[in-house]
């Protein structure tokens, strides 16, 4: 690639010319690798989805549409329907939401607003380090240590206090379920939301905050009426990556749902989501028939993952998410 | 026109604005007749039982976001101790260096093949992941316009939000269906997991680099790949590295993509890339834990201490490495 | 920015604002004579406030404010120190020097909005009203509810023009009459013709002197006692600068103003008194002290500090 710069000394012009070219050709050469490379990042998004939609053909001709709603899979049967994994992951994506979007914004203002500089600069990497933990330890960790413990404890504690809710119904009898998988999703989209909100929250100006603080306003109703809503596009876009992330996670869902076949009102019962389906059945994935629906299943699960993150980036075309999300 | 609070006031000239003033003035005064406004200025400075429940309220949500903080890191806390507590008990240089053992229900063995496989795996999926996210990042800063740039960046931020089991199926379908399961298949999957994470974030780095840099080098009649090689690459050098080497920590512990690539595999060392499924930690633990075997827990835990204690030190060092790099600017 | 000659100053007041400058009266050239004997007038002013005392313009108005002695630091570095003065009731208070001096680390300081400020530690007392503001058990949200302020540059909220006004008084759970009030509030702060049509749109779309007019109205809402204005007119234009002031002298009916500035036409024209700070580097520490205190027209004629009248007259700074 070097240019031949050691002929200079022979023949001026044409060296010179002999360099400008090789110049030309190192420009071209950058440039082509570079486009390449990003071409690549475009395609590899257009095969994944072609691939999919291509593994799943032969399930979607068979079952059409009538594959979201039907809630039965029986793979020995021939019998598949995405219902049951379609409630299960709204329901435990639904639940994880719930508690983690209070929880993250909790702990970006903590770590924004009220945290010294030094407390911030060892609270903050500690949170990010939560989201760094691999999903399969976490779910290990879900099986062994927090199932048990939300058997014997939380979901008594849970029944006898608010069992007038059908969501609380009799506590399992493992400590798998819904319930088991909600919390284990929390704790994988907090940190998401927690880091994003913090530097969202760090954004908003100085001068703002002062303002309402010299109207004589307490620390609350300064963050609820200034920072929050100055905040708010970014954090709902926080959000919904936070969604992103809850609705494909397959490997700690597999690990502490249960793999129940059936749809459960109550969130101690067993039940499965699209990903951890897929992510169940891996080995067992023999027939033709079988697999196709699991792509069907990955079908679905693509297009609604990719509807969140779309709708991150479209509520935060202000700002640029990706940046933060690929941290 | 005189104000009687004012014995030393000038009178106003008729040319003054005073009509409005005069206006302004009385509503100032009417503004008082408010009766919640009967406010003695000169009272204790010590809040009242309504703004005592209003700082009551503060307190309150004070408190919630210290304790939201709190149980985040009591939880990483937890899992950290759960973890290493379960994990060190099994952990030595034998479980580092021997293989598992051949049946179930067996204690002792290690999981050496598995430690292998994924250096492997992980190795092939960075020389593959580390030079096309660099150039995807170059292209995004160096050359295309606005419109490319917002296009691929999308293409981008979509790959990385995509379920990492959808890019399991992908590689499923491309590389194993028709053929075989191989470490390889396993390396491509993660390899589309990092690409995202590192051409990002090295995009961020390289819209660091100071624009008098580039300037000065174009100034000077530098084609442009000699200044990117020469300036631009080796400014950004540290926060690439970060970029990268936080990546390896996030695919590192990937499974998903993993089960249906790289999964159904012999418990023995192999650098067999191509020919068959390498094993790996995050499978073998995947396995283990849904085997329910007292001692197949029990290495599962060793091998999570050998992983988290890979990923926690990698991203830590990575961060550290970022500030250097950030503060060198 | 040319300081003008003092001599000139009743003539530089700008036309639309009514001159501040008072005809001379014999006890105050009496009072300048007596303060320019003194070799250090700060020491004059602490403990018992002379210059005041013999004020015609002081004369039985409440202080407000009673500083005494106060030094400001943060972390090892001293912004201002032993400053003593008395703020009067009702009239404008103008705190003039160059930059650096603790101009406005003084004036926040009136209203604790220095506390949040990392290593901010006080010594000293400041009475309001007779209690000192920085006691234990005093609020200082409720010091902040009775002494308001509007900021260097104009700050609304990313809200309507109408709730920009009516955050306040939600807050504070004055609800009853909002709408008459946030109209009462935009008209003391001279803005309502100019917006009334309009309350609903965001505030950020007003002109920079709106904005700041606006800004206002957000902290007459809720019926201060004092004004603080920390240099309220320094982002913004001639005509809008000549606005704030006129309204200045409307407000001053009501409320007790302090306002900080460094533009010496301005204090010339809206204050009744001024104090000047200067930067002291006597003991090797650059630090801010008050040189000189007293009504706005002897401090621009007959300054007693040669400090003061080098800088009226822009021999420094």
């Amino acid at each position: 690639m070097n240019a031949p710069i050691g002929l200079t000394g022979t023949l001026p012009g044409d060296a010179r010319s002999r360099v400008r070219s090789a110049d030309r050709i190192g420009d071209g050469v950058l440039y082509g690798l570079c486009m390449l490379a990003s071409l690549l990042a475009v395609v590899t998004l257009g095969a994944i989805a072609y691939k999919v939609i291509d593994g799943a053909s032969a399930s979607i001709s068979q079952f059409g549409l009538g594959f979201l709603t039907h809630s039965a899979w029986r793979p020995n049967f021939g019998i598949f329907g995405a219902g049951t994994f379609l409630y299960g992951t709204a329901v435990t994506s639904f639940a994880a939401l719930l508690l983690a979007v209070p929880l993250g914004i909790s702990i970006g203002l903590y770590l924004s607003m009220m945290a010294s500089r030094r407390v911030r600069g060892v609270i903050g990497p500690l949170v990010e380090m939560l989201a760094a933990i691999p999903s399969v330890i976490l779910g290990f960790w879900g099986i062994l240590v927090f199932g048990p413990f939300l058997q014997a404890h939380l979901e008594p504690f849970l029944h006898r206090t608010l069992g007038f809710l059908p969501i609380f119904g009799a506590p399992s009898s493992t400590g798998s379920g819904l319930f088991n998988a909600s919390l284990i999703l929390t704790i994988m989209v907090v940190p998401i939301i927690a880091s994003l909100s913090r530097d969202l929250f760090l954004a908003v100006p100085q001068e703002l905050q002062e303002g309402a603080t010299a109207l004589g306003a307490t620390r609350w109703e300064v963050l609820r009426g200034v920072v929050l809503p100055s905040a708010a596009s970014g954090v709902a876009a926080a959000a919904f990556l936070g969604l992103g992330r809850a609705l494909g996670e397959a490997i700690a869902v597999t690990q502490v749902i249960g793999a129940g076949d059936f749809i459960h009102v109550s969130l101690f019962q067993t039940g499965d989501t699209l990903a951890s389906r897929i992510a169940d059945q891996y080995q067992g994935a023999a027939t033709p028939q079988l697999v196709a629906s699991l792509f069907y299943l990955g079908l679905i699960l693509m297009v609604i993952g990719l509807i969140a993150n779309i709708a991150a980036q479209w509520i935060a075309r202000r700002f640029d998410v990706g940046r933060v999300a690929a941290r | 026109m005189t104000d009687p609070d004012d014995p030393d006031v000038t009178p106003r000239e008729a040319s003054d604005p005073s009509d409005a003033a005069l206006q302004a003035t009385a509503e100032l005064d009417s503004l008082s007749l408010l009766a919640e406004d009967l406010l003695d200025p000169s009272g204790p400075l010590t809040p009242s039982g309504h703004l005592r429940r209003r700082q009551m309220v503060s307190r309150l949500a004070e408190a919630a976001q210290t304790t939201a903080a709190v149980l985040a890191v009591a939880v990483l806390g937890i899992l950290v101790y759960s973890v290493a507590s379960r994990g060190a008990s099994v952990l030595s240089i034998g479980f580092l260096t021997k293989d598992p053992p051949v049946l179930s229900g067996v204690a002792g063995g290690g999981i050496a093949p598995a430690i292998v496989g994924t250096a492997l795996i992980m190795a092939v999926a960075t020389a593959i992941a580390m030079p096309m996210g660099i150039l995807a990042a170059l292209f995004l800063t160096e050359f295309a316009g606005r419109w490319t740039a917002r296009a691929i960046r999308l293409a981008l931020d979509l790959l990385n939000g995509l379920p990492t089991i959808v890019v399991g199926l992908f590689v499923f379908g491309l590389l194993v269906v028709g053929h075989h399961q191989s470490g390889f298949a396993g390396s491509v999957a993660l390899a589309i997991i990092m690409l995202p994470l590192i051409a990002r974030a090295t995009q961020e780095v390289l819209t660091l680099v100071p624009a008098g840099l580039r300037e000065a080098a174009d100034a000077l009649g530098v084609c442009h790949w000699r200044t990117v090689l020469g300036v631009v690459l080796p400014t950004a050098r540290g926060g690439i590295l970060t970029a990268t080497v936080l990546a390896v920590a996030r695919a590192a512990g990937e499974t998903a993509p993993l089960i249906f690539v790289c999964s159904i595999f012999s418990n023995t060392t192999s650098l067999n890339l191509f020919g068959q499924a390498l094993p790996n930690i995050p499978v073998y633990i995947f396995n283990a834990s849904e085997a329910a075997e007292r001692y197949g827990f029990a290495r599962a835990w060793g091998a999570a201490f050998v992983l988290l204690a890979f990923i926690l030190l990698a991203s830590l060092g990575g961060r550290a490495l970022g500030r250097r790099a950030t503060l060198s600017r | 920015m040319r300081p003008p000659d003092p001599s000139e100053m009743p003539a530089t007041g700008a036309s639309n604002v009514r001159p501040r400058v008072r005809i001379q009266t014999p006890a105050l050239a009496h009072e300048a004579a007596q303060a320019a004997a003194n070799a250090r007038p700060t020491d004059a002013l602490r403990g018992s406030p002379r210059g005041e005392q013999d004020s015609a313009l002081t004369v039985g108005r409440e202080a407000i404010f009673d500083v005494q002695d106060l030094s400001v630091s943060y972390g090892s570095s001293q912004a201002i120190s032993g400053v003593t003065l008395q703020i009067h009731r009702n009239l404008i208070t103008a705190i003039i020097g160059p930059s650096g001096c603790g101009k406005t680390t003084f004036i926040r300081s009136l209203n604790r909005m220095n506390d949040s400020v990392p290593g901010f530690t006080i010594d000293g007392k400041i009475l309001y009203h007779g209690h000192d503001i920085y006691d234990r058990g005093v609020d200082r949200v409720e010091v902040r509810r009775r002494i308001g302020m509007v900021f260097q540059r104009p700050n609304p909220f990313p809200k309507s023009i109408y709730d920009n006004v009516a955050w306040a008084p939600r807050n504070l759970k004055m609800k009853s009459g909002l709408d008459e009030r946030v109209e009462r509030a935009l008209r003391g702060a001279a803005l309502w013709d100019e917006v009334k049509d309009r309350l609903k749109d965001s505030a950020l779309g007003l002109s920079g002197g709106q904005q700041q007019r606006l800004c206002i109205a957000r902290a007459i809402a809720i019926q201060p006692d004092v004004l603080l204005l920390d240099e309220p007119a320094s982002a913004l234009d001639p005509i809008a600068t000549a606005a704030i002031e006129e309204l200045m002298q409307t407000l001053k009916n009501r409320y007790t103003i302090v306002i900080v500035t460094h533009n010496m036409q301005q204090a010339a024209r809206v204050a009744d008194r001024t104090a000047f700070f200067n930067l002291d580097a006597s003991d090797g520490r650059r630090t801010g002290v008050l040189v000189e205190y007293g009504d706005t027209d002897v401090m621009f004629t007959r300054p007693a500090d040669t400090r003061t009248s080098d800088y009226v007259t822009g021999r420094f700074g």
